[in-house]
């Protein structure tokens, strides 16, 4: 036991809540809005979804009471933090026509700087991620930078396993190990709701500070562990990874790719909820006078066909070669490119995909049939 | 450069249609003063009774064909546009009157028409392509207002349109609105219709009513299977494909499934 171990009770976490604003940071959080669990902006604990869980499986999600007044006991919605720290949709540039040619307009307004409260282990993970595509390489990108250095995150390790994750099996969680400045455990043990915490940074040690808390027991630890532990063991889902790169190289004419294609939709869907997908197209506009122009990134998908078109043609006509694609490139391809996998086993392209495919399937399928590449 | 001597001249066509494309036009209210700017409005009757000749440089055409007449008017306005776009789901697909393709036109003019012999009308109605060339199709029930700004100003700024065709649920995701058939089991023809509304149904947790048409690459047997999974009826889904878009390929297809 670590002293840097403590506990809060429920009027610590709300005088978080306060000591963020204090800060100057806006809070978000989940709430509840249109039936789901997305990120909103959090004033009070009463914004959480107290008191609520949610029931997921390929292609549907529904929100249901709980019998207890957890603050957290449910698990992750249709947005990520991808949603914040890479926009979809951002006006990169502004020019005007001058005399001479044309002059940029500069970007004056001031970036929110972001607090995030409540985020679970598979979302550090997928930040880690991002982290790596946008600012791991020779050519980062200022935007995500921008965004990224003012975060705070508060994390809360998860008591439940939704059905549709797999943390345990891309090695994200349930536990939040790296990546935050707070973590949380949620307690709920008869008449007793607390939360027993760990400090992750200097930010974190400093926000604490701030706030009531105590030292953290043995026995109080060792209950916020079991509950972690005990949602490992209850993953509703699992995807083996090992060897799972050359077993989807030695299976790119695989029969099941045909299939899966007769139910995939090509909307996209999976892409944009996916917490580490980060595709992005950019559109140039004018204004009638032809006086303005407006550079625009906005979220893309290589399930569409613009996004595949390069000069000369598209490289991905088929909505096989599309799924391959995205499937491929989440838990293969993405090794060879960044070191990692792409995927955190967060289960939204599961949940989220309107015809509920589900990609833990779709590999376990392809690992029953072993077909030769061609070579 | 578009200069003031010689500023392109825009003409607007009306065919078998309802209005409301070409009300998108003077809905431009903050734009339009910009616009008359821009181009010399040459033919737009819904606007103004002053029309100047062709030949135009550029003709938005809204509405189907659905008469004789029509069918010859129309190879006017071509012969007479350098460039023309068709606008709006009449002019693209047909439109809602195109219900008439699946039912029988005559025995309607019978109930409906004191003198039915009066009536000259086509058997079906059909898209603006269906008779002559066009260079750009603008879809939607009604066009949006954005799109159709876009439209002119590559056109004047020649350029390429930002005009996506994928499907309506990438834009659910920018505004940041929840699916409402993983959510609330809504049947949403989001995934096989094109985007450009802006996700307006959805945004109001209504299903897509698949106003703007097939999306480039429309799965709509998978998405009908998820709809029976619903359970929405054989007869739903039947009227569902059938609305402003109901002899767009996809859609006419798979109602045809539902019959």
């Amino acid at each position: 036991m670590s002293k840097s171990q403590f506990v809060l009770e429920r009027s610590g976490l709300e005088q978080l809540l306060q000591a963020l604003k204090n800060e100057g940071y806006v809070t978000l959080g989940p709430t509840v809005r249109e039936r789901a669990i997305v990120f909103g902006e959090l004033h009070t604990l009463e914004d959480l979804p107290v008191g609520l869980k949610d029931w997921q499986e390929g292609g549907t999600y529904r929100l249901e009471p709980r019998a207890d007044p957890a603050l957290f006991g449910y698990n992750v919605g249709p947005q990520s933090p991808k949603q914040f720290l890479h926009p979809p949709l951002l006006r990169l540039l502004r020019a005007s026509k001058t005399a001479q040619g044309f002059e940029i307009v500069s970007e004056t307004e001031p970036l929110p700087k972001y607090a995030f409260f409540g985020l679970r282990a598979c979302e550090l993970q997928a930040i880690q991620i991002q982290d790596q595509v946008f600012l791991g390489g020779p050519y980062q990108d200022s935007h995500y930078k921008a965004r990224r250095e003012q975060v705070l995150i508060l994390a809360v390790n998860c008591t439940q396993a939704g059905n549709a994750c797999f943390c345990t099996s891309m090695n994200s969680g349930p536990k939040a190990r790296a990546g935050f400045d707070l973590a949380l455990t949620e307690v709920l043990e008869g008449d007793r709701h607390y939360f027993v915490g760990a400090v992750g940074s200097g930010a974190g040690a400093r926000l604490l500070n701030q706030i009531a808390h105590r030292p953290a027991s043995e026995r109080e630890w060792n209950q916020a562990e079991a509950l972690v532990d005990q949602t490992a063991r209850n993953m509703g889902r699992g995807l083996n990874t090992e060897g799972l790169k050359e077993l989807l190289y030695q299976n790119l004419d695989h029969p099941r790719w045909e299939e899966v294609a007769g139910r995939c939709l090509s909307c996209g869907n999976c892409t944009q909820v996916c917490p580490t997908c980060f595709c992005t197209s950019v559109e140039d506009h004018t204004d009638l006078t032809g006086q303005i122009a407006e550079r625009t990134r906005h979220w893309d998908s290589c399930f569409t066909a613009d996004f595949s078109y390069l000069h000369g043609g598209n490289v991905r006509v088929s909505t096989r070669a599309r799924y391959r694609q995205w499937l491929t490139h989440k838990l293969a391809t993405w090794q060879d490119q960044f070191g990692s996998l792409g995927c955190v086993g967060c289960g939204r392209c599961i949940t989220w995909c309107p015809v509920g495919i589900d990609l833990t399937e779709e590999v376990a399928a392809m690992g029953g049939v072993h077909v030769q590449n061609q070579p | 450069m578009p200069g003031k001597r010689s500023k392109p001249k825009l003409a607007v066509w009306k065919f078998a249609s309802c209005d409301g494309c070409q009300l998108s036009l003077l809905d431009c209210e903050d734009e339009l003063l910009a616009l008359a700017g821009a181009v010399k409005i040459a033919n737009f009757l819904e606007a103004s009774s002053a029309v100047t000749p062709g030949p135009y440089d550029r003709s938005l055409v809204e509405g189907s064909i659905t008469t004789p007449h029509d069918a010859e008017r129309i190879q006017a306005v071509r012969k007479n546009s350098r460039f023309l776009v068709a606008i709006g789901a009449c002019a693209t697909a047909g439109g809602i009157q195109a219900l008439r393709n699946f039912a029988d036109v005559e025995e309607f003019t019978r109930i409906v028409y004191a003198r039915p012999e009066y009536i000259q009308t086509l058997k079906h109605s059909t898209a603006i392509a269906e008779h002559v060339k066009v260079d750009f199709e603008l879809r939607g029930c009604p066009i949006s207002k954005g799109q159709l700004l876009e439209v002119v100003s590559a056109f004047l700024h020649k350029r390429k349109p930002n005009i996506p065709q994928h499907s309506v649920c990438l834009e659910c995701k920018v505004r940041g609105t929840v699916c409402v058939m993983v959510a609330q089991g809504i049947p949403c023809l989001g995934p096989v219709t094109q985007a450009g509304c802006g996700a307006i149904c959805p945004a109001y947790q209504r299903g897509c009513y698949g106003c703007f048409g097939p999306q480039e690459n429309p799965n709509t047997v998978a998405l009908s299977a998820w709809w029976t999974h619903l359970g929405v009826g054989e007869a739903a889904q039947l009227r569902a494909f059938r609305t402003y878009n109901a002899a767009a390929g996809a859609f006419s297809k798979e109602a045809a499934r539902h019959v």
